[in-house]
């Protein structure tokens, strides 16, 4: 687990922002991290993870709190005075300089030596391997090549810290992935710290070491991709990481973790108790699509329902199968294409199968 | 089928026919845009390549006084300008006069002379007068002796060497003029003699519109960057107060600022009331009021190009040169002036080349010593007839703007500018 590199090389602390003098936009913001972390802010548009940035780069005043980085509090500090890389969205390169001069624009501002500057300039760009560009400007560079540069730009002049803003927002599929490695790589390579924001939770996943979900202002987990996707605290973090099926229905039994759930739609599921309440609350199961099956025989399942099929979605790689239950509540359930997928019919009831490890149970609000 | 059909796509090469029609299409699309700027060209046509064109050759050509004297002047040809002429000439002067003095056209004669020769003018129009009395036969045999008792200015060269000059159909004398040069009547060109004006109030001109044009950019700017990074209902608010001065007449916000600088005046009143100074100060009618008003009239074009570049400047620009440890005046230098540029220049452009020309303003606040070139050039068309004078200075102004705007496009480069 990420837990046991923390150490508290950046540290917030009780960290509050508001724009208007009325609503907090960040409501008590509180993590740590370790050097070297890759940690992802990751939430829907207006939940903070931006503002929590932007404090972070001093381009946003903190209202209350403090931000401390390697125990010095840097809450006040010029953003000019803090020495923190930054790639932006939409790269912010230079468009009047070249982009060996846009690499070298922050070592000019420290001013570094000639001769050290050429140097550093030409190690960077053989590192981003556009070690012939760098007399071109910025417009004659495709969009993921413009990325790299701003990458690099942010790498530089040695910034232990790293903040990336969206930094693939603006690239198509493809480049966002072959970008996710190129920026792996360079984490890896260097072993800078960073704090990334995005609103792709593919991207968080596949990249981050931690992942803290932003809500209105709140984190509501924060932790390795797979704990998140596998654990989730609450139904926001179970809805926002992936896919999910939210079944509703009433706590009829609880031992410890576990909980019994009659369902509105028909049956009883066992789950695991993420934050529900006693016997009697109203509660949410939640199961994810690939961890449901269709009646197959010889298998050990836990939880088992009737449910009518709608429709099939042929998607390539899987089948997509939409059930509904008797209270109308939909329920998909994704099976991989290996060409075992079963025939149904649409209008018998199918039985439908999960282990009771894969549900879990949140309140309902 | 399918494959066939992959075939025959995958030559990209266009049929001789196909080629025809294509070519018929591409013809068809310019001939309608050409119809629908038509009318303008024609309006320009008539309405401004006209003008200036006549404006160019009025500068160089003037036939007043060959159309007034051309018997005369056909007798002049071989004189070479020392002594007095032959009789010949004398004679045929008389007459021409006598001529002009009974249709009534001798006062333009004299006019023209006077250009070239101060003073000619009355005693032409007196000659003129005297000979009118005469009969034509009287004239014929003795109009020599009648033209030189005349006046006693008809027996020195200057005066036909005025003549000589002024009947020159095509003549540099206007430009020579509008630089304060003139023409020996041996050919030499000298700085002329009866006053310095013109190349003094050149100066002036370029020297007030870049004061201008240097006002406007210090108040503008500033504006401009707040317009565009305020709130869009500020901004959009703001903006119609920029836009304001172009709603209102000229004249009017003109005489407004003759009612705050006059002696009397709204800014005097105050000051003197406030016991700042004693006496009033002497505001309207100097190069500080012209350079005031023409600043308030002149400063929106600065302010739209800059704010439309700086709208399109992202903020992370700045942010970006900070994060990577720029201060904010170093940033602002490096990153953020250099991006406004184009309209930077686009505005300064504008500024300096309407204040250049500018007239209206200065005619009124800036008195005599707040007076621009166009003061002038109106001064010879209105008031001395200058026709002439009048298209050279017009001529120079504009060869001097092209000439700036050249220099310009060569050091700054004009592809920079963008108007909006």
């Amino acid at each position: 687990m990420a837990a046991d590199r923390v150490d508290g090389y950046l540290r917030f602390r009780n960290v509050k922002k508001s724009y208007d003098q009325k609503t907090l936009v960040v409501k008590d913001f509180n993590l740590e991290l370790a050097k070297g972390e890759f940690l992802t802010l990751l939430g829907p548009s207006g939940s903070g993870k931006t503002t929590v940035l932007m404090m972070m780069a001093g381009f946003e005043s903190v209202t209350s709190g403090d931000i401390l980085l390697d125990g010095n509090p840097i809450t006040r500090t010029a953003p000019y005075k803090r020495n923190i890389g930054m790639v932006f969205q939409n790269y912010a390169l230079f468009p009047h300089m070249s982009i060996a001069e846009n690499l070298a624009y922050p070592l000019k501002v420290r001013k570094k030596s000639k001769a050290e500057i050429a140097e550093r300039v030409q190690r960077y760009l053989d590192l981003i391997e556009l070690g012939d560009f760098g007399n071109r400007t910025p417009g004659q560079l495709s969009g993921g090549q413009r990325q790299r540069v701003a990458l690099a730009r942010a790498l530089i002049f040695g910034p232990s810290l790293v903040l990336m803003d969206e930094p693939l927002g603006a690239l198509d599929k493809k480049l966002r992935e072959q970008m996710q490695l190129e920026i792996s790589r360079l984490h890896q390579k260097l072993g800078f710290t960073v704090i990334y924001v995005t609103h792709d939770q593919g991207e968080a996943l596949t990249m981050s070491d931690r992942i803290a979900v932003f809500d209105r202002g709140v984190v509501q987990q924060c932790a390795a991709p797979d704990v998140l996707y596998e654990q989730p605290a609450n139904a926001f973090v179970a809805d926002f990481i992936g896919e999910n099926n939210f079944l509703p229905g009433v706590v009829t039994r609880r031992e410890g973790d576990w909980v019994r759930v009659r369902i509105s739609g028909g049956g009883e599921i066992e789950a695991r108790c993420a934050d529900c309440g006693d016997v009697g609350s109203d509660c949410l199961i939640s199961v994810r699509p690939e961890k449901l099956f269709i009646e197959e025989a010889g298998h050990d399942y836990d939880n088992r329902f009737g449910a009518l099929l709608k429709t099939r979605l042929y998607v390539g790689d899987f089948i997509r199968y939409f059930f509904e239950l008797d209270d109308g509540t939909e329920v998909v359930v994704k099976v991989l294409n290996d060409h075992a997928a079963p025939e149904l019919s649409m209008s018998e009831k199918s039985l439908l199968l999960s282990r009771r490890r894969d549900c879990f149970a949140f309140a309902r609000k | 089928m399918g494959q066939d059909q992959a075939i025959t796509g995958s030559d990209p090469r266009l049929t001789a026919g196909e080629a025809a029609l294509a070519r018929r299409e591409l013809r068809r699309h310019k001939l309608i845009a050409l119809l629908l700027v038509v009318p303008l060209l024609l309006f320009l046509l008539f309405a401004f390549v006209a003008p200036i064109a006549t404006m160019l050759y009025r500068g160089f050509n003037n036939p007043a006084v060959a159309q007034l004297i051309p018997g005369t002047l056909q007798r002049l040809v071989p004189w070479d300008g020392t002594g007095i002429p032959d009789r010949a000439v004398l004679t045929r002067m008389a007459l021409d006069l006598r001529r002009l003095a009974k249709i009534r056209r001798s006062g333009k004669l004299a006019e023209e002379l006077n250009r070239h020769l101060p003073g000619a003018s009355s005693v032409v129009k007196s000659t003129a007068r005297k000979l009118r009395r005469k009969s034509e036969t009287e004239l014929e045999q003795k109009g020599a002796d009648l033209l030189l008792a005349a006046n006693s200015l008809w027996s020195k060269p200057a005066i036909w060497q005025a003549v000589k000059k002024a009947g020159q159909v095509y003549t540099d004398t206007y430009y020579l003029t509008a630089m304060d040069l003139e023409r020996t009547f041996a050919g030499d060109i000298q700085t002329r003699q009866s006053g310095q004006i013109y190349v003094k109030l050149y100066t002036k001109t370029l020297r007030m519109a870049l004061i201008i044009t240097l006002m406007c950019l210090l108040l503008g700017y500033p504006l401009a960057y707040f317009l565009a990074n305020a709130p869009p209902k500020t901004a959009n608010m703001l903006m119609i107060f920029v836009l304001l001065p172009f709603w209102t007449s000229l004249l009017v916000r003109t005489t407004a600022w003759i009612a705050l600088l006059q002696t009397n005046g709204v800014i005097n009143s105050f000051l003197t009331a406030a016991s700042i100074v004693t006496d009033p100060l002497e505001m309207l009618y100097t190069e500080f009021s012209t350079v005031v008003a023409m600043t308030h009239i002149l400063l929106p074009f600065m302010i739209l190009p800059l704010y439309s570049v700086m709208k399109g400047i992202d903020p992370s620009y700045m942010r970006a040169a900070m994060s990577m440890g720029a201060r904010p005046l170093s940033a602002f230098v490096s990153v953020y002036l250099p991006n406004t540029m184009p309209g930077l220049s686009a505005g300064a452009l504008l500024v300096f080349i309407i204040s250049v020309g500018y007239y209206i303003t200065p005619a009124l606040v800036g008195g005599t010593k707040g007076q621009m070139i166009s003061n002038i050039i109106a001064f010879h068309m209105q008031q001395s007839n200058n026709w002439g004078l009048a298209a050279a200075l017009g001529t120079l102004l504009l060869v001097l703007i092209l000439t700036l705007y050249w220099l310009y496009d060569r050091f700054v480069g004009a592809a920079n500018i963008k108007l909006g």
